[in-house]
């Protein structure tokens, strides 16, 4: 009966509201602002291929569809926001966005939404914007399979890819941003998801966190960005599968972490960065079966760290392992595989025999001194480091690995 | 001179050191690469022989020879033969045959492994040239010792304390400067007192081209920006120049006036 009345309902709602615009050079309709103005509840705006010089169309209370027919090119002509939306239910789909000006007083944007509900932004290309798509408290978001590029410069001077502030429930997946500032940002965002995104040679961080909490972000790449990826003040996170690569530079991370409670890193991959994590107040976070491979520093800590737990990682072949300020540990290492442990395993069981030390004497030199750096692997710091092993006396005494693993571990 | 050259490459060619030197080098290539399987780990680790084992090679090498061939030498002096030309053939053909085990000794296994089409190619280059500088640089240290010690005991000794010097107390007195001087600017101190250390400037000049990612925190930018320019190489290359040049010129200048 249920089935009966939703099928009617839908077939009543077909004939009385879903009508079709269509928006071409020759159509009735020959623009989208119009388009949009003749449009109720429920339409679908079909816009045909073509290049529409629009901008500042906005939508208020309108639930309509807008699908773009083998991406239709909409130029901004460098002048300003191209769509500002506020409704509730919509979508916007397939269409080809290009040259959004650039303002140092306001935020233009390909996309703006503001205080809207129960939208998908789909299928979108891109380039040459400002902002790509900046979301104000709103909920129930999709913005998936996006391309979006700039040609940022400088960081005053440009905006970010995904910008969602003050909102709840979206979820952002399989875009592909590139030359932002940041490319995805987050203030003030709870209950999201963030996956299979590509966040490539941004020009701060791939992806930056502010305030957010009961987020996760899976399977992301974040490759060459200026400053890698911040996730910042943020509770309950949860970071599964991410690919950190090639964060180079002299401030350059992996990623930052800066007053987080509560999160989960699990099956990360962080290669080739300066710094693969960098850890400043972080506490009680599980950083588990995580990759660490040719890094600078994998993991360096900062001050105030506490109940931090690190284990069953692989750390293979970085310069140093681990970088430690102060000489209390209250963070646990256990499990964790280290190239460049040198113990042994008498009694066969996979573990090592011997605790190991993942700070060395030298990373506590450097930190104190960091033009000592010059001397790095010659053999007199091989042995200072080997007396620290053996008698530490400036590292703390004790934070070791007491079970390390003599196997790569696998899961 | 370049008879003589012959004469001492010939006879260090049959010398069992030489090929005890050659073998060495080449299990050293073959069991990093064969059984290792991660060329850029095992660059590294040649790095670290390269710096240490060359060095001393060269001078125990070098003040082995001057000795062994003492008797050889003053015949060759009562023969109408210029004397910088005796030094000079003799010297380089320690050199020579010294190189030449360490390239070939590391260069075949690199090239039966299939070095040609690995991007680590230029990391290899840099580090043979380095090598064939330290053992050029620190034969020339040991003929200078060995010239001006009579005393056999005396001059090894002489000669594994300079090693010992360059190899390791030299850093630690760098790093004790390093560390007591702390609150200053010390990044060009730090590049000049590497340039005086021919260990120190081929363990930076190779290290620049590995560990790059560590080496850019802050400070690791400013030497980069040195040494990566080629204005800066060239001022490396200049100085591994100069640390051949002039132990060479000092070595010939003590030889002319040498009563023997």
């Amino acid at each position: 009966m249920k089935l009966f009345f939703s099928i009617l309902l839908l077939i009543f709602s077909f004939q009385n509201y879903a009508n079709t615009i269509t928006v071409c050079k020759d159509c009735k309709v020959s623009s989208i602002k119009k388009a949009i103005e003749l449009a109720i509840d429920g339409d679908t705006i079909l816009i045909k291929k073509g290049t529409y010089k629009e901008h500042g169309t906005t939508i208020i209370d309108k639930s309509i569809t807008i699908i773009g027919e083998e991406n239709p090119i909409i130029d901004g002509e460098m002048k300003g926001t191209i769509f500002s939306i506020q409704a509730t239910n919509f979508s916007i789909e397939g269409l080809h966005i290009i040259n959004v000006g650039k303002s140092y007083l306001e935020e233009f944007a390909a996309i703006l939404i503001v205080n809207s509900q129960d939208f998908q932004i789909k299928n979108n290309l891109m380039e040459q914007v400002y902002y790509g798509v900046l979301i104000e408290k709103s909920s129930n978001g999709i913005i998936s399979n996006n391309t979006i590029s700039s040609n940022a410069k400088e960081e005053a001077h440009s905006g970010n890819g995904i910008h969602i502030w003050h909102s709840e429930n979206m979820t952002i997946s399989n875009n592909h941003i590139t030359k932002m500032r940041d490319g995805i940002y987050f203030e003030f965002v709870n209950n999201s998801t963030v996956f299979k995104n590509t966040s490539k040679n941004n020009l701060r961080y791939g992806l930056h966190f502010m305030f957010s909490n009961n987020d996760e972000y899976l399977d992301n790449i974040f490759e060459t960005n200026g400053a890698g990826v911040a996730v910042m003040f943020s509770k309950h996170i949860k970071m599964y599968r991410n690919l950190f690569k090639k964060n180079w530079g002299t401030a350059s991370y992996g990623l930052l972490l800066k007053e987080i409670n509560d999160a989960e890193l699990i099956h990360n991959i962080f290669e080739n960065n300066t710094i693969g994590i960098n850890a400043d107040g972080t506490n009680r976070i599980l950083f588990t079966e995580n990759i660490f491979l040719n890094n600078g520093y994998a993991i360096k800590v900062l001050g105030a760290c506490y109940g931090n737990t690190f284990s069953k990682n692989n750390f293979l072949s970085n310069s140093f392992d681990l970088a430690y300020s102060g000489h209390i540990n209250q963070n646990v290492f256990d499990q964790n595989y280290w190239s460049s442990y040198t113990g042994y395993d008498l009694n066969k069981d996979g573990i090592g025999d011997v605790p190991y030390r993942p700070v060395k004497l030298f990373s506590y030199l450097i930190n104190k001194t960091p033009e000592a750096i010059i001397l790095m692997r010659s053999l007199f710091i091989d042995i200072i480091d080997f007396s620290e092993k053996v008698s530490p006396i400036f590292t703390p005494a004790d934070l070791i690995d007491s079970n390390p693993q003599m196997k790569k571990i696998r899961w | 001179m370049l008879k003589i050259l012959k004469y001492s490459f010939y006879d260090l060619s049959r010398s069992r050191w030489s090929y005890v030197y050659f073998v060495f080098y080449l299990l050293l290539g073959i069991v990093l690469l064969f059984l290792n399987n991660n060329l850029s780990n095992a660059v590294i680790t040649l790095m670290n022989v390269i710096i240490l084992l060359v060095p001393l090679i060269g001078t125990i090498f070098g003040v082995m020879y001057y000795y062994s061939s003492k008797e050889f030498t003053e015949l060759l002096l009562a023969q109408p033969i210029k004397r910088s030309s005796i030094f000079l053939g003799q010297y380089l053909g320690v050199a020579i045959s010294l190189s030449l085990s360490l390239v070939l000794g590391l260069g075949i296994p690199f090239v039966v492994y299939g070095l040609f089409e690995s991007a680590i190619i230029w990391d290899f280059f840099s580090l043979l040239t380095t090598g064939v500088f330290l053992t050029f640089i620190f034969t020339a240290l040991a003929f200078n010792i060995a010239l001006s010690n009579e005393n056999k005991i005396k001059g090894f000794s002489y000669a594994i304390l300079l090693w010992l010097f360059l190899a390791v107390i030299y850093d630690g007195l760098f790093l004790l400067l390093l560390m007591y001087f702390q609150d200053y600017p010390l990044d060009k101190f730090s590049l000049i007192a590497t340039m005086f250390n021919p260990i120190d400037l081929s363990r930076i000049l190779i290290l620049l081209q590995l560990d790059i990612a560590a080496l850019l925190g802050y400070t690791g930018a400013v030497f980069k920006q040195f040494f990566g320019t080629s204005l800066g190489f060239f001022i490396a290359m200049t100085m591994l120049f100069l640390w051949v040049v002039l132990p060479v010129a000092r070595m010939l200048y003590v030889a002319k006036r040498k009563d023997f």
